[in-house]
């Protein structure tokens, strides 16, 4: 596979796309500083802004830039509990997202669902999820439906479905996968691989040859990639795409990357080996992207200007968020159910 | 005429047949669905819709729930059938992470209209894992509707009230009422949350549901109950749950008992108990199994299972109470 299909300009959309993640998560994780006590952590005085359990994607950023780009916004998406780029490359709009983490009235989810639930079902986004594994089934039976609901003729939808390397060890993986090629489902699959689950390595913890061969095992055609390099992403997706589109059925997409932050914003990750973050840090798809612009005949004024725009929107998103008004007590006890609301005891 | 004889699966095949000719979002899918599925509530089903409506799966029950939640996110309307309510153990996490917090944890951005089908109940020396009732596991989830049919009529009216309803439903139909037959009036329409009267007295306040109707009625009829006049309340829905009716019922007669088949402890009778004494300061008892796994010989079966000598047994204790 070429591993710079489209060019210039495609790359300079790749990278703007992943920078605008980069510097929300950047964002993100010095808004979630203070707060709690955690990972052998004392809480700082101040309450953080963002208080809850913030998974960062930092490093992983061309995953879903690379994946989405080639997304229509009538496709759908499950996410991850690290979620945040999904969402951003999928149409997003990261003021609302933010206000969403910060807790805000004014979040996507009206503060209700905070980081780990950061959705917009109006650009198709489903959801990030709490649970590992979780997305796949739902994925599955998205899928379904939109295949179901397609009619001769029209454009086929297609979901893409999100999930990291622990994934691959539950159960939904192998009943979703199943599902997705005995009906032959628009699907695609994307195995995000950081190569960690939680604070443990994932390769010890996985038999045999890994994601890849488990879909080979069901006669679903997956193919591996470097998951730092947004151009593969983006040329393995557009393929896995038109293929999906076109009838062939669900695809497999196995992106190595790396997690350059912790679990969770505030872990510190001491349990990783130095000198493998020092390593993986070399590797940072943003700068590789950027050497790739550079080596194409962008110059640097124009890359940091990308740079300074995805700043600035990211400022704006912090200023929103942070004015945003909080959720009254009584919206508690909105969107649970129609039936019977109004009793909560 | 809209009156029919049916037994209680055929009443809930003909509820999910007249939805699925009324709306093509309505979609059903689970084992074995295409030969009828496992009980026959299902059968004809896939000859009239078709295997894109009337959907056979693999053995994954995770999947199932999980696709069904996926599905009704898009724009369908499935109906879920889990076999027994012991499958739909695993698939907990989509039944109560995923189905049941959705439109919440997204802030409304999204509905969830799934209708699953988690037949409970003592049926057939079953033994431990195809004999449980669960309800009370789901009835203590915020955003789950849980339902339990005791009659063909109810069983008609009620899933279809289920899959009109636009939230998530636990629907549990008793395993041993399969072929319970009556008249069923399809013009009937039984709304969520709204118990039915078996009997009107005012000496004993008797509520039950599913499985637990036959043994209070035939309770009432034994020797020793003679002259009783118990007012019987079949709950129906157990959320949301008929409370006007029960506190009513319990405040005229100021006393209370419970009858459900599963396990007593813990059970969803201790929430109606409770619920009934601290609004009408009844006084309250349940009947309940024992907090012991179903066993398979029928002497050992016999000790989970309700009768109407243990009913008669425990509203006996109820009226020789000393009232306050």
């Amino acid at each position: 596979m070429s591993s710079h299909p489209a060019g210039r300009h495609r790359l300079i959309e790749l990278y703007r796309l992943m920078r605008r993640i980069r510097a929300f998560e950047d964002a993100a994780e010095v808004a979630s500083q203070g707060g709690v006590a955690a990972w052998g952590l004392a809480a700082a005085a101040k309450p953080a802004l963002v208080r809850g359990p913030l998974h960062l994607s930092t490093g992983q950023e061309a995953v879903a830039a690379g994946v989405c780009s080639n997304l229509q916004r009538k496709d759908l998406l499950t996410s991850t509990h690290r979620g945040h780029g999904h969402t951003l490359a999928k149409g997003a709009d990261p003021g609302r997202m933010m206000c969403e983490l910060f807790g805000r009235a004014t979040g996507y989810n009206k503060g209700k669902g905070g980081s780990m639930h950061i959705a917009d079902f109006s650009v198709g986004m489903l959801g990030a999820n709490g649970v590992v594994a979780a997305g796949i089934p739902v994925a599955t039976g998205a899928a379904h439906a939109l295949k179901i609901q397609h009619r001769p003729g029209q454009p086929q939808h297609i979901v893409a479905c999100f999930f990291g390397d622990g994934a691959a060890n539950r159960g939904p993986f192998l009943e979703g996968l199943n599902w997705a090629q005995v009906y032959q489902l628009p699907v695609l699959f994307v195995c995000e691989d950081n190569r960690i689950s939680a604070t443990t390595p994932t390769g010890p913890m996985t038999a045999g040859a890994g994601v890849s061969a488990r879909a080979k095992a069901l006669a679903l055609p997956g193919v591996k990639v470097d998951g730092n390099d947004v151009e593969a992403v983006d040329a393995a997706a557009a393929l896995a795409v038109q293929e999906i589109r076109a009838g062939g059925g669900p695809r497999l997409i196995h992106a190595v990357t790396y997690r350059f932050k912790g679990h969770v914003s505030v872990d510190p990750g001491t349990y990783r080996d130095p000198a493998e973050v020092q390593a993986a840090l070399k590797n940072d798809p943003l700068l590789l992207a950027r050497q790739r612009l550079l080596s194409l005949g962008a110059n640097a004024a124009e890359v940091d200007a990308i740079d300074q725009e995805a700043q600035t929107e990211i400022e704006h998103a912090l200023t929103q968020a942070e004015a945003a008004p909080w959720p009254e007590a009584s919206a508690a006890y909105d969107d649970i159910m129609d039936t019977g609301a109004g009793v909560w005891r | 005429m809209s009156t029919q004889t049916l037994n209680y699966s055929q009443a809930a095949a003909l509820a999910l047949q007249e939805a699925m000719l009324a709306d093509e979002r309505v979609v059903a899918l689970g084992e074995d669905l295409g030969r009828g599925g496992v009980f026959g509530q299902y059968r004809g089903l896939q000859e009239r819709f078709g295997p894109q409506r009337i959907i056979d799966t693999p053995i994954s029950e995770a999947n199932i729930m999980g696709a069904a939640v996926g599905m009704a996110l898009a724009g369908l309307r499935p109906v879920v059938e889990m076999r027994v309510i012991d499958f739909a153990l695993c698939a907990m996490d989509e039944i109560v992470n995923q189905a049941a917090k959705n439109r919440f944890m997204f802030g409304g951005q999204g509905r969830v209209p799934l209708v699953a089908r988690l037949p409970i109940g003592i049926w057939s020396a079953s033994a431990a894992q195809h004999s449980q009732s669960l309800e009370a596991w789901f009835a203590h989830l915020p955003g789950l509707v849980v339902v339990t049919p005791g009659t063909p009529q109810d069983n008609y009216s009620l899933l279809k009230a289920a899959m009109d309803c636009g939230d998530p439903v636990i629907y549990m139909e008793h395993k041993e009422l399969w072929g319970q037959t009556a008249e069923v009036d399809t013009a009937l329409a039984v709304p969520l949350g709204r118990a039915n009267r078996l009997r009107s007295g005012s000496d004993l306040s008797v509520v039950t549901w599913s499985r637990g109707i036959e043994p209070v009625l035939q309770a009432l009829d034994l020797p020793e109950l003679k002259g009783v006049q118990a007012d019987v309340l079949d709950l129906r829905t157990l959320w949301p749950w008929d409370q006007q009716a029960v506190f009513d019922s319990a405040a005229r007669s100021g006393r209370l008992l419970v009858v459900h088949e599963a396990v007593q402890v813990a059970g969803f009778g201790a929430e109606v108990a409770a619920a009934a004494a601290q609004a009408t300061g009844c006084r309250v008892a349940r009947l309940g199994a024992p907090r012991i796994p179903v066993g398979y010989a029928q002497v050992l079966e016999n000790e989970s299972r309700l009768s109407a000598a243990k009913v008669a047994q425990a509203a006996l204790q109820l009226l020789q109470a000393k009232l306050r």
